[in-house]
Formats: C-alpha cells, structure tokens, sequence
C-alpha cells in the first residue's frame, strides 16, 4: 500500500486487471454456491448450458445484455465526466413514464413516427431525471450521488402513484398501463430475421438490440472522437485545468448527465416498448444497479462495457435457467457476483493492480 | 382526553418507525464524521437483519440475535473499511457493492437454509425482545397528559428502542466530550494534522467503521426480531438511505438527527394513517407524496434552498500520507 500510483503496461490495465478481479469476483461467487451445498462445477455448466448452448438461451441473453448496455453505457459517460450517475434506476423509471405516455397519447400515429417518438420521449424522460442532479451539482454543488439516490425514490414513488391513481389500466388490480397501441411494439428480432426466411424461436429479443448497438458506436465516437468528448473525459480528469483550457466544468457536468439519463431510457425501450408492451410497476429490477458493475468492468469503454453487458447477460439468462434446475440456487446469485464484481473491479481496485503488478514483476524476474 | 390519547398514539407509531432510522443514521454519522462516506447503510442493516433473526430462531434468544446481527453488520463495514481505508478505493462504489452483496446474499442463503423465498421461520417467545414496562409505570399512569402519553408512547417498547436511546446519548457525548470523539471528528475534518499529531488516521476510521457496523446491526436487529418476527427479502426497504438523508438534514450532528428522524418516523406514520382518508379541504392526500418527502427535502435541503449542508471536509477523500 504505496502511495505511488502502480505503473502498468497498457494491456493490463485495460484487459488484465478487470479479468483478474472478475475471476476473483466468481471464485468468490462459487463459494458462495459451494456453502449451500451445491457444486459449482455443475452450476456453471448449467449456466453456460442455458445462455449459449441454444438459440432460444441466446436470444435471452442477448435481451439481458441490451438492457445491461444502456445502463453500463449511462454509467460510464457519467464516469468519463467524473461524476458517479446511481441513478439509473429512477433514469429509467421516468423514462417508462414519458414512452408511456408517447405511446398513448400518440396511439393513431403510425408506428414509422410513433416508435422513434416513443423513443425519443424515453430518453428525454431519463435525460431530465438526471440533469436536475446534474444541474444541482454544477451550480447548488449538491453531491450528485445523494441526488441520484433520492431521485431514484421519489421516481419509485412516482410511478406507483401514476400507475395505481392516474395512468393504470381501468379494472385492473395490478398496477399496470393499458397496452401499447400494436404499432408502438418494437419488432422480435425472430420475426424481423423471420422475414429473411430464417428460422428462430421466439424470444423478448427485439429491435433495441440494435439500438444498443448504435448505442455502443455512438458513446465511443462522442467519447473519443468528438469535441463535447475531449471535454467530458478533461472535466473528468481534472475540472480546474477543464476551466483554463476555457471548458466549463458546469456546463458539461450538466450535458454528461442528461446524456446518461437518455442513455439509462434505453433500458425502458427495451423493457417498456420491446418486451412488456404496456409499462408496469419495478420493470427496471435493478438493472440500474448492474450497469455500474458493467460500466466498472468495462473500465468506462463502450468495448468493455459490450462485453461486460454480455457477460452479465449470460449471468441473467443461465442463472434464471440454473434455478430451474437448482431451486436453491435463485437468480439472487447474479446481484450478489454484480456486487462482488463492483467491490473488486471498482473498490478495490488499487489491490488488483497491486496483485496483477507484482506478478508481471515476477514474471520479469523481479 | 382523547386529544392526548391520539397524539400518544401517533407518538407511539413514530418512535417504533424512527428507531431503525435513528440506528442508521448514528451509524452514518460515525462513519462520515471520521471521513469514510457510507452509503451502504442499507445493506449492513439488510444482513443484520436477516443474521439475527437466523441466529434468534435457532438458539431461541433474542439477545443472540442482537450480538450475531451486530457481528454481521461489522463484517460487512470492515470490508468497506478494507476497500475505503486500506486501498483507499471509491466509497461510494463500495456502499453500493455493499448493498448488492447484502441484498443477494440474504435472500439465496435464506432460501437455501428454509426454502421459503428468502424469509425465516417465523419467531417465537424469547426469540423476539418482549415489550419492556418502564419503572413507575402504574404510578405515572394517573397523571393527566403525561401519564397517557408516559403508557403509550414512552413506556411498553422492546429493549433495542432503550439501546437506541442510550446510543444516543453516547453517541453525543462521546464526539463531543472525549479526547476519542475530538479526534475522530478531527480525521474528518483534517486528517493530515491528526496524522502530524502522531494518531493513526487509518486506525480512528477503522473505529469508526466498526462502530458504524454496530449499529447498523442494532437497527436490523430490531427490524427483523422486534418490530417483525422474522427476516423478509429486502424488509430494510430504503430506510438506510432515508438515513443518510437524516444524517445530511442533521448537518452530521447526533441531536439533530433524532428530530431527523422523528419526523421521517412521523411522515412515515402519518402516511400509514392517512391512507384512503380523505381531509376537508384538500381531499385525499396520495400517499406516496408523503412517502416522497423526506427524499425531496433531502433534495431540496443539499441543493441549499433551505439550509446549507456542511459535510465533514475530508468526508469521502482517502488519506495519502506525503511523503
């Protein structure tokens, strides 16, 4: 424990360290299944068997993992600004509400301009929800992370209000919209490949896979390609020296959390417009929470945060298949290796270098 | 009469619903006057909760519970404390890897230990604190005004709301008058000139962070073998973060943060009470409005529109030592 910062090559410290204390994180996790009396050798077979061993296990996890882009993705942006966005699960929340209302509102449009409305309406519902935190911090200097913490409660509240007293669906006892006008649905990823004359089963993957894909591109080239980029990632590294380049540190602040919101509605797209077609009640599920174990692991990169999302993916889709088989085992176990992933890849992250430097140290004889 | 006897009522109400926030929110209170930033309250409270109504079933003692709750909340905190202090890494990230953790763990070993969906069998006798008669009880009862509010609100709960009070006080005046409770606010505030006047900074935040564990655990204890009889997945549901908002309301100070949390308790009582009733004049008031408040005044209050919140300035920074 120097103080030094450990100096690392490059590859380790973008690839190897990460791996390093994912591996330690579901080491950890196999513990875990070890104790209550289960072989981890075999869940993770069955895990592994479930999320890539067929075509429907694949187009699940896919569905999981487009979910996990958005919300790693709103994470990460937040993170190349130095700020620390947890409120993607009440981004989210807020953005269900506006596709909501876009949709019923919008019901006889047809769904060429109903759907990117729609859309649209979710990320500038997630972007408001976090601008407001944003713009506190920037000029009230409100800390954002207790913003975004009591902006995910009040959206929680929020929603059970709107979806018991005004925008529930008559009738009903559960609190739930009325279902989305047909045109609104985002197509099946099987029906869409189905015109091509392929084959596939039917699963909730759908068009905003894509769109998280787009997601992915668009993130690295604003990131790293563009002017609003360079001066997120030099408010990120350091406001004051941001402030003489002539950057406003408040301004992008502000701009990097609404970007973070809308990126945080994608997760309502995929939910809300790609899968439930009607918005109901806790469809975030924590996936809010998951997107920092994404955006840590992926080490803020919209390619590490594709493949972190996959890998929590394959975690959602096989661990809901391996409580199937083992009903002791129960998806819980997924929260509990995103919480060990966020401890080590994210909090623990000076031991982890520590450890990966000094085996490459030894590795080059000391 | 009737007056007083709904005031000790909702009196009544509100201390039950405050105390598990007031545990909390010592406990946060330790931990950020020494520098260490905890947000993961909410988790330490989950896992006492759910240790000790484990422990209280199977050795039958609530007091059992108590101590296995407050060791399992302090794990939880010296591994925030390993990460914050040690290597000195992100505290919030920490908090929030801290509540996963306690929210996944709690309900699979629950469901794997009794299959129940995460809940444990339901406690009995000795397994639950009993409801404790204050001294003088039957003498002070006659009293007009007082004794009513003596019987029903004051007298008549079960021991972890005494402990709660009693760490209270401590509490108080333990950062106020001991050479302890001088420096560990002083390792908030600076913790180079604590480092210079040869006290470990590393060593006062651990403290802090095992205290801030205690508790914690005294707040799950109370949750899971007190109020309820028995561990529910998720039971703590955000009182740990409506906590840290008492915490920021306090300004970081113990007094305040008991009307802190007395009125969350009563915004949380009242809510209860006002659920489908509709008042003159304003008609039925939507309960989650009131359910939302604490966390829009916490809001509202950072934001500096009433107040000002002054954290502990090296609250949530990890000590370097120059070298």
């Amino acid at each position: 424990m120097s103080a030094a910062p450990i100096d690392l090559p490059r590859w380790a410290d973008t690839a190897l360290v990460p791996l390093v204390s994912v591996a330690a994180a579901l080491v950890v996790a196999g513990l875990v299944v070890l104790s209550i009396g289960e072989s981890p050798l075999e869940a993770t077979t069955l895990l592994l068997k479930g999320s890539l061993g067929s075509l429907e296990g694949l187009g699940f996890t896919l569905y999981y993992t487009t979910s996990f882009i958005f919300t790693g993705l709103a994470v990460a942006v937040a993170f190349h600004a130095g700020l620390f966005n947890i409120g993607g699960e009440g981004q989210a929340t807020i953005a269900g509400i506006f596709a909501a209302l876009a949709c019923l509102w919008l019901a006889p449009l047809p769904g060429i301009l109903l759907v990117p409305l729609a859309i649209l309406a979710a990320a500038a519902g997630g972007a408001l929800w976090a601008f407001i935190p944003g713009y506190l911090q920037a000029t009230r200097g409100s800390h954002v992370v207790i913003t975004t913490i009591m902006f995910n409660f009040i959206a929680a509240t929020l929603i059970v209000y709107l979806l018991v007293e005004v925008m529930g669906k008559a009738g009903s006892m559960q609190p739930e919209t009325p279902d989305f006008p047909k045109q609104a649905v985002l197509t099946p990823i099987h029906e869409l490949l189905g015109a091509f004359g392929l084959k596939l089963p039917s699963t909730p993957l759908n068009t905003s896979f894509l769109l998280a894909l787009a997601s992915l591109v668009a993130v690295w080239a604003l990131i790293y390609r563009s002017r609003l980029g360079y001066a997120i990632r030099t408010v990120g590294a350091n406001p004051r020296a941001a402030a003489y380049a002539g950057i406003s540190p408040a301004r992008i602040i502000m701009v990097a959390m609404a970007i973070s919101g809308a990126l945080a509605g994608g997760l309502a797209v995929n939910e809300a417009m790609g899968v439930q077609h009607r918005l109901v009640l806790d469809f975030t599920a924590g996936y809010g929470f998951v997107g920092i174990a994404v955006a840590l692991m992926g080490r803020g990169h919209p390619v590490g945060v594709g493949l972190a999302a996959l890998l929590f993916g394959v975690l959602y889709q096989g661990g809901a298949e391996l409580s199937f088989d083992k009903p002791t085992i129960t998806r819980d176990m997924v929260v509990v290796i995103g919480g060990i992933v966020i401890l080590f890849a994210g909090a623990l992250d000076g031991l982890f270098r520590r450890l990966v430097a000094s085996v490459l140290n030894l590795g080059r004889g000391g | 009469m009737e007056i007083v006897q709904t005031f000790a009522v909702i009196l009544d109400s509100t201390i039950r619903l405050s105390v598990p926030l007031l545990c909390a929110a010592l406990a946060g209170l330790w931990s950020e006057r020494s520098g260490v930033v905890d947000i993961g309250l909410e988790g330490k409270m989950l896992i006492a909760a759910f240790a000790s109504a484990v422990v209280a079933y199977h050795s039958g003692s609530a007091w059992a519970g108590l101590g296995a709750g407050m060791l399992a909340a302090i794990a939880l905190a010296l591994v925030h404390g390993f990460a914050a202090i040690t290597w000195r890494g992100n505290q919030i990230v920490s908090g929030v890897a801290i509540n996963m953790l306690a929210a996944g763990l709690t309900v699979i070993l629950g469901n794997a230990w009794y299959g129940q969906g995460g809940r444990t069998p339901t406690l009995e006798g000795a397994a639950r604190f009993p409801e404790l008669d204050l001294p003088l009880l039957e003498t002070l009862k006659g009293i007009p005004v007082f004794g009513p509010v003596y019987d029903i609100a004051i007298s008549g709960h079960a021991a972890p709301v005494y402990l709660a009070v009693l760490a209270l006080v401590l509490t108080a005046l333990t950062l106020k008058h001991t050479r302890f409770g001088l420096r560990l606010r002083a390792v908030g505030e600076n913790p180079a000139a604590v480092d210079t006047a040869g006290v470990s900074v590393a060593g006062l935040r651990y403290a802090a962070v095992v205290i801030c564990g205690a508790l914690c655990g005294l707040g799950g204890t109370y949750l899971a073998v007190s109020q309820s009889a028995g561990f529910l997945p998720q039971m703590t549901a955000g009182k740990g973060f409506i906590a840290l908002a008492a915490v920021i309301f306090a300004n970081w100070r113990p007094w305040p943060a008991l009307f802190a949390c007395l009125l969350f308790g009563l915004l949380d009582a009242v809510a209860i009470r006002l659920q489908g009733v509709v008042l003159p004049g304003i008609g039925q008031v939507p309960v989650q409005a009131i359910q939302a408040l604490p966390y829009v005044m916490t809001v509202v209050l950072l934001a500096g529109f009433i107040g000002k919140a002054t954290p502990p300035k090296a609250s949530g920074l990890p000590y370097v030592k120059e070298r």
